[in-house]
């Protein structure tokens, strides 16, 4: 007996048309971001195989403003304007009700004036202090308001998610969660505990010390609050991905998810263990041995979950394989419907974050960190995690609920097969590369085209990758944005009922163990626990901050 | 959970189990270890940062100094964008210590080949050693960002 991972999944979903509009334009939001990302992307790639094409950008004064532009747009302003239009739909769909509309369009505006107050600092020159903004980097006030409000907009979607569930659960005492939702607002309550080291640092320390408040920056202590995010920041890019891995792509290969629990075990993993930033400050001095060693430890432990996931989705994936006529050991693998862009997208994407996993796995390998830590290694593996296991599935998701939202047929649904394994190939050859340049010394986060000294020894040829796969990248995904901007303007009108969405093999049970997992309370107390016994000690040493460093804006 | 849920579960938390024993062996018995908690400089009040690691021993004479045979240390201020001093000479299997601090900016501090590889963060000591056995001219790199110019933070270890 299989049940449905939504509420009412008989019932049509009534999504009021002007919500749909505003998820949809939040949407759009991001894939503009992720043009302007790519589009400084292939001026990077092409960089490191001494082909100079940055400086023709309009705007673009040093490789480091076109970098932090890469970074921001997309990691940033792409990942969380998804992850808010696609969650508040996904939530929507488990409970089948409407959001809140002030919520909806109270979050939409944050976003888009966040956007544009950072795009501004950026383009300006006024901000070329990449992704991670380390301090005494300083920045325009502009970018890091901008930031604040881009943060903002993912917990008045938080809201909205949490107005959404307390109704329905009103009208449903005692029932479990529909699977859907849960995993919906998990990824968002996961979020909002993590996303307060940001916020700290940025409201309390970079904002008023960019508008002359502060009298310097403290950088340990900013780089620690931006770490405290900045590693669970990276799952919450993943989350909403794992959401459609989970709950729809079972559906469109014609499977179906086998276990309720585990999926609800998986999300309540990542809930749980969020203090594991300090692996990214593994060389920084100031932070002690030990305190390193166990959170190498609890960095490997949080990749259980996502072990399980390859065991639950590969086994969704075999159970569609099968029933559309698959048979042996593999063999069911060319059953699946790899003539559906957003399968056979989704499913690459999977491959990608394989590789993705095992490179990041040796990030965190404690004294393994040591031959990569700030090479080109560190690139090299989050292209294959973020840049294709999240940002591919994206692309494969906009193939079903692009025309979902504007009730319109896809367009050139072979070109989106074709683009999807052009950016595949594309990201191995340029994750090879970085990942080779990196065990060869090469650094990240440096204009290799530019450097004064003799390149060592594999430099080279690594670049040469890089810059292969970077334009096989760019052309992927720029064929991504023609088949979406020929579906939304040129689509053919066609209505579209309903997402995808699964069921699942083993339900949900009403009594025993598996209802503890539907108490989110416990959890959210268990994480802030856990978060207090790794990080507190360590902030209250450096209560009050030393504010020991000038600005310093030569960029 | 399904028994074959259970099975692959088990293997998973084995192997990761596996890889963090092989850690610890490298750390323990190897050796093979991150930088830990270093010193930390403290300008007075209104002092510039830039000033009181000039005044804080040993970077008020940055440089590389024996301290026993075949025992070396280097003195080190980051800034941007190169290294003081750029350039350190030490005789081939001779240990060498850096100790490295920035008088602006967060930079890097990164020698490819070896195990130095360290944050180089405003207000904090960087320490590392290592034993140079082969001779040759060691790359050095500052592979944190760092500004306008910070590929060409470099800097180089001689070892004759």
């Amino acid at each position: 007996m299989s049940t449905p991972v939504v509420y009412g999944a008989n019932r049509p979903f009534d999504l009021p048309s002007a919500q749909r509009r505003i998820i949809a334009w939040t949407i759009y939001v991001g894939f503009f971001a992720l043009a302007v990302g790519v589009a400084n992307g292939l001026a990077q790639a092409l960089n490191y195989a001494h082909v100079d094409i940055f400086k023709y950008y309009p705007g673009m004064r040093t490789y480091y403003q076109g970098l932090t532009v890469h970074g921001v747009f997309n990691a940033v302003v792409l990942t969380f304007s998804f992850a808010n239009g696609f969650v508040q739909l996904t939530m929507a769909r488990g409970l089948n009700r409407p959001c809140n509309d002030f919520l909806l369009r109270a979050g939409f505006a944050a976003l888009v004036i966040g956007a544009v107050l950072a795009a501004y600092a950026m383009f300006a020159g006024k901000a070329s202090v990449l992704y991670t903004f380390y301090p005494p980097l300083m920045a325009h006030w502009s970018f890091y308001l901008g930031l604040a409000l881009i943060v903002i907009s993912t917990w008045l979607t938080s809201a909205n998610l949490f107005a959404m569930l307390s109704a329905w659960r009103r009208e449903h005492p005692g029932e479990r969660i529909p699977l859907l939702a849960y995993i919906s607002v998990v990824t968002y309550i996961f979020w909002d505990i993590s996303s307060l080291g940001i916020a700290v640092e940025v409201v309390l320390l970079l904002l008023p010390w960019s508008l002359g408040w502060l009298s310097g920056a403290a950088p340990l202590l900013s780089r620690t609050l931006f770490w405290l995010t900045g590693h669970p920041i990276v799952y919450f890019w993943l989350l909403p991905v794992y959401i459609s891995w989970y709950a729809m792509v079972p559906k469109q290969v014609d499977g179906a998810l086998f276990s309720d629990a585990v999926v609800r075990l998986v999300f309540l993993m990542f809930l749980c263990i969020i203090p594991i930033g300090f692996h990214h400050q593994f060389v920084d001095p100031g932070v002690s041995r030990g305190l390193k060693f166990a959170v190498a430890v609890l960095t490997f432990t949080v990749f259980m979950p996502s072990l399980l996931t390859a065991f639950s989705v590969m086994y969704a994936l075999e159970i569609g394989g099968r029933r559309r006529g698959g048979k042996g050991l593999l063999s069911w693998i060319f059953k699946l419907p790899w003539g559906n862009p957003s399968v056979s997208a989704q499913v690459l994407a999977m491959l990608a974050f394989m590789l993705g996993g095992i490179t990041g796995l040796m990030n965190a390998s404690y004294n393994m960190n040591l031959t990569i830590h700030n090479t080109a290694f560190v690139p090299g593996h989050f292209h294959l995690t973020v840049g294709t296991a999240v940002a591919l599935s994206y692309m494969g998701i906009a193939y079903w609920l692009v025309p979902f939202l504007e009730q319109k047929e896809l367009w050139g649904r072979r070109l989106g097969v074709f683009q999807a394994w052009c950016y595949f190939i594309g990201v191995l050859l340029l994750a090879r590369g970085l990942i080779s340049g990196g065990l060869a010394g090469m650094p990240r986060r440096t204009a290799i085209s530019l450097v004064p000294y003799q390149e060592p020894a594999g430099w080279r040829i690594a670049g040469m990758l890089v810059g292969v796969g970077g334009t096989l990248m760019f052309i992927g995904a720029a064929l991504f944005f023609l088949v979406l901007f020929m579906t939304v303007l040129f689509g053919r009108r066609k209505e579209v009922r309903d997402i995808p969405f699964t069921e699942t093999i083993q339900p949900p049970q009403s009594r025993g163990w598996q209802v503890t997992m539907d108490r989110l309370s416990y959890w959210v107390a268990f994480s802030f626990v856990l978060i207090a016994v790794v990080y507190g000690p360590f902030l209250v040493s450096h209560l009050p901050p030393r504010l020991v460093a000038q600005p310093f804006q030569a960029f | 959970m399904e028994v074959y849920e259970k099975i692959f579960a088990s293997v998973a938390a084995a192997i990761l189990v596996l890889f963090l024993g092989a850690l610890a062996y490298g750390a323990l018995v190897l050796k093979i270890n991150l930088p830990g908690h270093g010193e930390v400089i403290s300008p007075g009040p209104g002092e510039n940062l830039a000033v009181a690691v000039l005044k804080t021993p040993p970077f008020n004479t940055p440089g590389v100094k024996q301290v026993s045979p075949g025992k070396y240390e280097a003195a080190i201020m980051a800034q941007a964008w190169s290294f003081m001093p750029a350039e350190m000479d030490i005789p081939a299997g001779s240990e060498l210590t850096f100790k490295v601090t920035s008088v602006d900016v967060t930079h890097g501090f990164f020698i490819p080949g070896t195990t130095v590889n360290m944050m180089v963060i405003p207000g904090h000591v960087s320490l590392e050693t290592y034993r140079f056995e082969k001779p040759g001219t060691y790359l050095l790199l500052c592979h944190e960002y760092c500004g306008m110019l910070h590929h060409t933070m470099v800097g180089k270890v001689v070892v004759k």
